[in-house]
This record gives structure tokens, sequence and C-alpha cells, in this order.
């Protein structure tokens, strides 16, 4: 028996595969966090070109560039595609390169259902893709695809985006299985649960949150399917359902899942902020509770994005308070990461100067968000470019920079070449600055009232429309500088050592740069605390 | 937490791309084959078949590898533990796929359709159509020539003519099948491979007499009580309520015919029967939704 399983150790010994099928066949943890992050990089050149059309055409008030229909799908598309095709498969493409490393760990627990989880995603995104070439055009009610809008009056691919959500959702429980299977049982001995890397923790709970909401997900779908096709009435209020039930389900689903979108970010900055202050991290237990409190407390307030459609006044007081008191752990986090910072030996390097723009950022998205929390306010707020700018705050510079500070932080490990310093830190200020001239001033079309979704506006907003668009095309040409940054660390870099940062701590720097293509075959040992943090 | 350094991760593998590739030939042949719904020259569910066709052959292959790559002895306990996590954390994703339909059954009994009656301060949805009453079954819809609401309902008939209702039978054979079941892996543990066979048999009976039962009730739905699909909310809950569990159902008797045929052909040992074990598991998980069924769609 152990015959057998020396034999297939000598195998483990040889590199990868040659050629595509290295890709195709792949279970190794790294081939499969690079395919993921590569993916969520091109699908963000295709949502952020999706994007670019949208604020082209809001350039200036009227109609210029894209009819209405048009406009329509693509707002749907640029956010479903950066939802479901940027966000999560660049957090579970860095959970795949990230977390057997840092847990000591041969590789992720179930790696051919990891090959899967990543191959399901370009044919789900192939498909929805193809349907803009379709009869009756992409799907255009929003990526929120509220009933009626994606039921009555949807186009007839909404069946091909039905079943496309189907397997995306497969693919997103069977990777998060994959992580949790993998964390709660590969840990190096030694690896107590509260000596744990706090970017795993945050991808414990995320995994934990995505196999709760994504089933829910496909339950929506579903019932839309067979409103549409088989004649129930889910959401039809004629034979005795209820248009706005789609919006709870969609919003049980939904809450959890904006945070899926941060809690991975969470664990990043965490990361990054204590190597680049060379001090541990302030309050390890108390990070770790605050993230398993926003994702408990994920699941009663879906409802506050749904404050104007009309609800028992007790419904609103409810969700209204839920709402606020997720801003205590949230605050404990903000204020975790600057006692972090507080007196430490501070340097800014590219990857630390994201890290801090998102704190910084990211709070203000918090705070709009407490803004809208209150129901009354939300009243006047709801459905505007405040709404907006509040979200586009905790996604791009939250979400998204949380994953480039990522990218430079770890890419000397990856690929084991350094990155150009000079040209990230351009990146990074071209990215700082229009990342703010284009979402900063959405905060005010918004409360004068400027509506989402729609592709003309009063002449009022003219000149901060402007300025928005002039910000989002500078933010666009910005990440093409980053591709180049990453291209040119790849074939030109300078080597990079196995410590990488001065300040760094955790198992994946005891590897060499790039590692092995099998790493932790013999679990490490640890002595008490040494991978924490 | 790791043991020793026999992990096994197998070599780089073509399945997942094949069963990647069945599902996107699903997506393509599902979408087409319903749009196509009505039309009279489609040949789109020749895809949907082919996918079908590829789904299954793919997890035909991966599960004889695993069993395979088991009986070879390339699995650790540690392994073994990752199927463990893993069998129960899917488990845990169905709970919540069936959560969503209890959600929308609770909200629909509890919000909606008394708004729709008119009680509430949010009676304003009353106005669309003033003269409808709020009862639970709908048997009359707001819109009644649109949706025509079901002649009888699905409701217990009352403790006396319990004999007479299908679900009570329905009850029946799901939780004595899960005793079963328990039976036939305590047997399988103490070694007792002829009652462990025996067990299986009678659990897959049962499972199989549920799923009968079950298309019984949906032909008298749709044959004499004008309840179907279109029959309004309540026939909306109810059959896909009953349909997903049903569906489920379905799942978990091939499952555990698959186990059986194993065992007849000399398959799982005293200790190594995981495959079993999370067939049943499943069984049993798939017996708590039908109870939980009974209680909201059907009693109360």
């Amino acid at each position: 028996m152990s015959a057998v399983i020396e034999g297939h150790h000598d195998d483990h010994h040889h590199g990868p595969a040659k050629g595509i099928t290295r890709w195709l066949y792949t279970t190794n943890h790294k081939d499969i966090g690079s395919l993921y992050l590569w993916f969520s990089f091109i699908m963000l050149f295709i949502g952020g070109a999706m994007a670019m059309v949208i604020r082209a055409e809001l350039f200036e008030p009227g109609s210029q560039i894209v009819s209405p229909e048009f406009y329509n799908q693509m707002v749907t598309n640029h956010g479903l595609i950066m939802v479901f095709g940027v966000i999560m498969p660049a957090f579970v493409g860095l959970a795949n390169w990230l977390i057997p490393m840092q847990i000591g760990a041969p590789d992720m627990a179930l790696p051919r259902l990891n090959n899967l989880s990543f191959w399901i995603l370009p044919a789900a995104f192939g498909v929805l893709l193809a349907t803009f070439f379709m009869e009756g055009g992409a799907p255009n009610f929003g990526w929120t695809f509220y009933a009626p809008l994606s039921t009555e009056y949807a186009p007839p691919t909404v069946t091909y985006f039905i079943f496309a959500v189907h397997i995306m959702g497969a693919s997103s429980i069977m990777g998060s299985i994959n992580v949790i299977t993998t964390i709660l049982n590969m840990r190096a001995p030694g690896m107590t649960l509260m000596k744990m890397p706090l970017f795993v923790w945050s991808w414990l709970i995320t995994a934990y949150l995505l196999i709760a909401v994504m089933p829910v997900l496909a339950g929506a779908v579903t019932m839309m399917l067979m409103d549409i096709h088989f004649g129930t009435s889910f959401f039809k209020a004629g034979g005795g359902g209820d248009p706005v039930l789609f919006q709870h389900i969609f919003w049980f689903f939904g809450h959890p899942e904006v945070y899926i979108m941060i809690l991975p970010a969470f664990g990043i900055v965490s990361h990054i902020i204590e190597t680049f202050s060379r001090k541990p991290i302030f309050g390890y237990d108390s990070m770790v509770y605050a993230i398993a409190s926003i994702a408990l407390l994920s699941f009663v307030v879906w409802a506050h994005h749904m404050f104007t459609v009309g609800m028992p006044i007790a419904g609103e007081l409810f969700f209204m308070y839920s709402t606020m008191l997720i801003a205590i752990p949230t605050g404990v986090k903000v204020f975790n990461w600057l006692s972090t910072m507080f007196k430490g030996s501070l340097t800014f390097e590219t990857p630390m100067l994201f890290a801090i723009a998102f704190v910084a950022l990211f709070t203000i998205g918090g705070l709009s968000g407490l803004m809208l929390a209150i129901a009354p306010a939300d009243f006047q707020y709801h459905d505007t470019y405040f709404v907006v700018a509040h979200f586009h705050y905790v996604l791009v510079p939250g979400a998204l920079f949380s994953i480039i500070a990522a990218v430079y932080y770890w890419l000397p490990k990856w690929t084991g070449y350094m990155y150009d310093e000079f040209m990230g830190k351009t990146h990074f200020w071209l990215s700082f600055v229009s990342v703010n001239l284009t979402f900063f001033p959405m905060h005010f079309v918004g409360l004068a009232g400027m509506p989402r979704r729609i592709p003309d506006y009063a002449m009022q907003f003219a000149d901060y429309n402007m300025i928005v668009s002039v910000g989002a095309f500078l933010f666009g040409l910005s990440q093409l500088l980053f591709l180049y940054v990453v291209l040119k660390a790849i074939i030109y870099g300078k080597k990079a050592t196995g410590q990488v940062w001065e300040g760094a701590k955790g198992l994946e720097w005891t590897l060499d740069s790039p590692p092995a293509y099998h790493t932790f075959e013999t679990p490490p040992n640890l002595e008490a605390g040494e991978a924490k943090g | 937490m790791s043991s020793d350094s026999s992990y096994y991760v197998p070599e780089s593998s073509k399945l997942p791309i094949f069963m990647a590739f069945g599902l996107l030939l699903f997506v393509l042949g599902a979408g087409s084959t319903i749009n196509d719904l009505g039309k009279e020259s489609s040949n789109s569910y020749i895809l949907l078949m082919t996918s079908f066709a590829v789904i299954w052959g793919v997890m035909f292959v991966w599960f004889s590898n695993v069993i395979n790559e088991n009986n070879k002895g390339m699995y650790s306990d540690q392994l073994n533990q990752s199927f463990v996590w893993g069998m129960a954390w899917f488990i845990f994703s169905e709970v919540m796929f069936f959560f969503a339909f209890f959600l929308a059954l609770g909200y629909v009994r509890m919000f909606s359709v008394p708004w729709l009656g008119g009680e509430g301060e949010k009676a304003i949805t009353n106005i669309l159509w003033p003269a409808f009453e709020a009862t639970w079954p709908v048997m009359v819809t707001p819109d009644n020539e649109t949706f025509p609401g079901a002649e009888k309902n699905m409701n217990m008939p009352g403790i006396t003519k319990l004999h007479t209702w299908l679900p009570f039978w329905n009850t029946l054979c799901l939780v004595t099948s899960s005793g079963t079941i328990a039976l036939a892996e305590a047997a399988l543990k103490k070694g007792k491979r002829a009652a462990f066979k025996s067990w299986m048999v009678v659990t897959i009976s049962l499972g199989f007499i549920f799923v009968f039962l079950q298309g019984l009730e949906y032909y008298e739905a749709y044959a004499h009580m004008g309840l179907t699909l279109g029959a309004g909310i309540y026939g909306t809950t109810f059959f896909l309520l009953t349909g997903f569990h049903g569906f489920h159902v379905c799942l978990g008797a091939i499952i555990l015919t698959i186990m059986t045929i194993r065992g007849f052909g000399g398959a799982f040992s005293e200790h190594d029967h995981f495959g079993l074990a999370a067939g049943s598991w499943y069984w049993h998980f798939v017996d708590v939704v039908w109870i939980l069924l009974v209680l909201v769609v059907y009693v109360f």
C-alpha cells in the first residue's frame, strides 16, 4: 500500500505538463490560482469597456452614442461581469494561490473539483457574452434582475442567463466547499484556528457565506424560469404572488454577496499593513471576531436595499438598526488597521499605498452606507447616483484596490520577479486620483437627484458628469498600465528573494520565489505563533 | 490538521474540463429547448440530451476513478476526512436551496396574500382586485381568469380519513426508509453483509414507492382537482416545493441504488464505506425536508 503512495510521490517532483493541456487538465492550486487571476483580469477589461461605453454616453446630456436599449444591456452586463466575473474569481484565485501556502498544505483538499470550479466560469461568461448576438439582445434588467423586468418584460435570452447563473453558482459552491475543507482539514500541525493568517480566516468565513447564499440565488432564478415558461405565479400578484418577493429572495442572497466581495479584502489589507508597518497586526482576535460578526449580521440586513418598496414600519426599523450595527465590527477593523500603523516603521511601497488607500476610501464608502441605512433618508437617496457612488467606493477603491494590492504584494512570490516600483507607484497615483475623480462627484449629483440606470439626465448635472467621465476614462487607461507593469515584471523583472519584503511574516515567505510546483508535501514544523499574521 | 505527508494530489485530469464542457452544453441545450417550447420544428432537445450524456458519462468515470484510487490504498485518513467535510457542506448548500422556497412560501402566506386581501397597513395592494378574499390555500386567485384557482387542495382531510390521504403514506414510507438505511449501515459495520443488503433493498423500495405515490398525487392534482402549476400561488408553491423534494428523493434513490449494486458486488468494508454513509446522510436530509414540508405545505 505504501509503495503506491511512494511511487506516486516521485511523480510529483516532475514539473508541470507542457503546452495548453497543462492549463486544461491541471490539478495544481498554483496553476488554478493563476487561471482564476488571468480570467478575472480579462473580464476586468471587458466589464471596464462596458463602463467606458456608459461614461461616454453620459459625457454629455442627451442621447448620443448608444440607444437606450443598448445602454441598459451595458449597465446590466457591466454589473454582472464585475461582480461575478472579476471580483469573485480574483478572490478565489488569491485563495487558491495563498491558502495552501499559508497553512502549510500540499494543495487544495479536492484538486480535481478545483479545476472544474474554474473551467465552469469561461463557459458561463461565454454564454452570457454570446447573448449580445442573440435575438432580443443581452439581459437588460440590471444586475439585480428584479421581477417583472426580468420575467414578463425580459428578452428571450433571459433563459440562457438563468442557466448561466446556475452553473456560475455551482462553480462558487464547489470552490467554497474546497476552500472550507482545505482550511478545516489541511492545516499544518500546530496551526490552531486562532493562529491562522487573517487572509485564511477571511476566506473561511467568505466560503461559509457563499455556500449559504448561492443556493438561494439558484432558487431565485429557478422561480424566474418557472414564472416565465411554466405559468407559475411566484412574482405575479394576479395569481396571489408578489414581485416584491423577488427582491426579498434576491437580497437575502445579495447582501451576504456584498460581504463575500469585501471580507477577503480585509484579510489581504491586514497582511500588507502589518508587513509595511513592521508590527504584528493590532488586535488579531478582534479582527477575527469582527469578520465573523459582519458575516452573521449580513443575513439580517437584506431589506435595507428595499426601504422604498413598501414594508411595514417595524420592518423598516428592524432593517435600519441591524444595518447600523454593522458599522461597529467594521469600525473595529478600521481602527485596528490604524493602530497597527501607529508608531510602526512605515514604508510606502506600492502594495502599502493601495492598502492605505483601501482603508481611507473604503471608509468613505462605509460611511455613505451608513447614511443609506437611515430609512427616512434613504427615501431620498434611493436609486440615485448617491447609491452608485456608495457601492463603487466599496467595490473599486475597496475590493478592487485590495486585489491590486495583493497582486503587487505577492507577485514577486508567485513569479520570482520584482515589479518596477516606480511604475507601480505611478499606477497607484493615477488610479487613486482618477478613482476619486470618477466616484466622488457622483455623491453630489446623486444628492441633487440624478437617477441611476438612465442614459440621459437633466442639464444641471452636466458639469459633474463630464468630470466623472474624464475620471473614468483615466481610470480605465491606468489599468492598462497595471497590465503593463505585471507583464514587465514577468518578462524583464529583477529576481526576487524568498523573503521579498523585509517585514513579511507567514509560511509563504519561507518558500523560494517562485515556489516549487508542489510545496509543503511534508507539513512544515510550526513553532507556536510563528504563522500568525 | 495534517498528520502525515501522504496527502493524495491527483495528477492532472481530463475529467473536470469535460464536465465543464458538459455544463456548457447543458446551458445552451436547456436554454434553447425551453425557449423553443411550443415551437413545432425544434431539435434543440438533442443538445440537451447530449449534455446529459456527457455529464452522466463524466460522473461515471470520475466516481469509478475515485473508487479505484481508494481501493488501491492511495487515500489517507486525512483525505477521507476531506470527503466527509465536502459532503457535509454540500448538504448544507442543499438545505439553503430549499430554504429559498420555504422563504417564498412563508412570505406569501404571512404577508403578500393577506395584503392582497386588504389586511394591515399595506392594504393598498387590495385596490387592484377589491373582490379578492385572502384565504390559505388560495382557491380563488385575485385574477382568477388568468390564473384559475384549484377546485380542491391537498390539505390533510382530518384524522379519521388519514388512510385516504397520500401524503400520510408518503411520510410513512420516507420515515421508515430513514430507519431501514440506519439498520443497513449498522449491519454493515458489524459485518453482517446479508442483513446489510436486505435493508438496502427495503430502503430503495420504499424510496421508489414514495416517488410512485408522489407521481400518483400529481396525476390526481392535474386530472381531478384543477391543481396545476398555473393555478395561482397555491399550485405554484405546492408543485415547486414537493417537486424539488421529489427530485431530490429521486437523486437519493439513484445514489442508494448504485450503493446497493456496489454492495452486492462486494464493495464497502466494515470501516471504509463513506460512499454509502454519504448516501445515507443525503437520504436523512431528504427525510427531514419532507417532514418540514408536510407541516407547512399539507397540514398547517
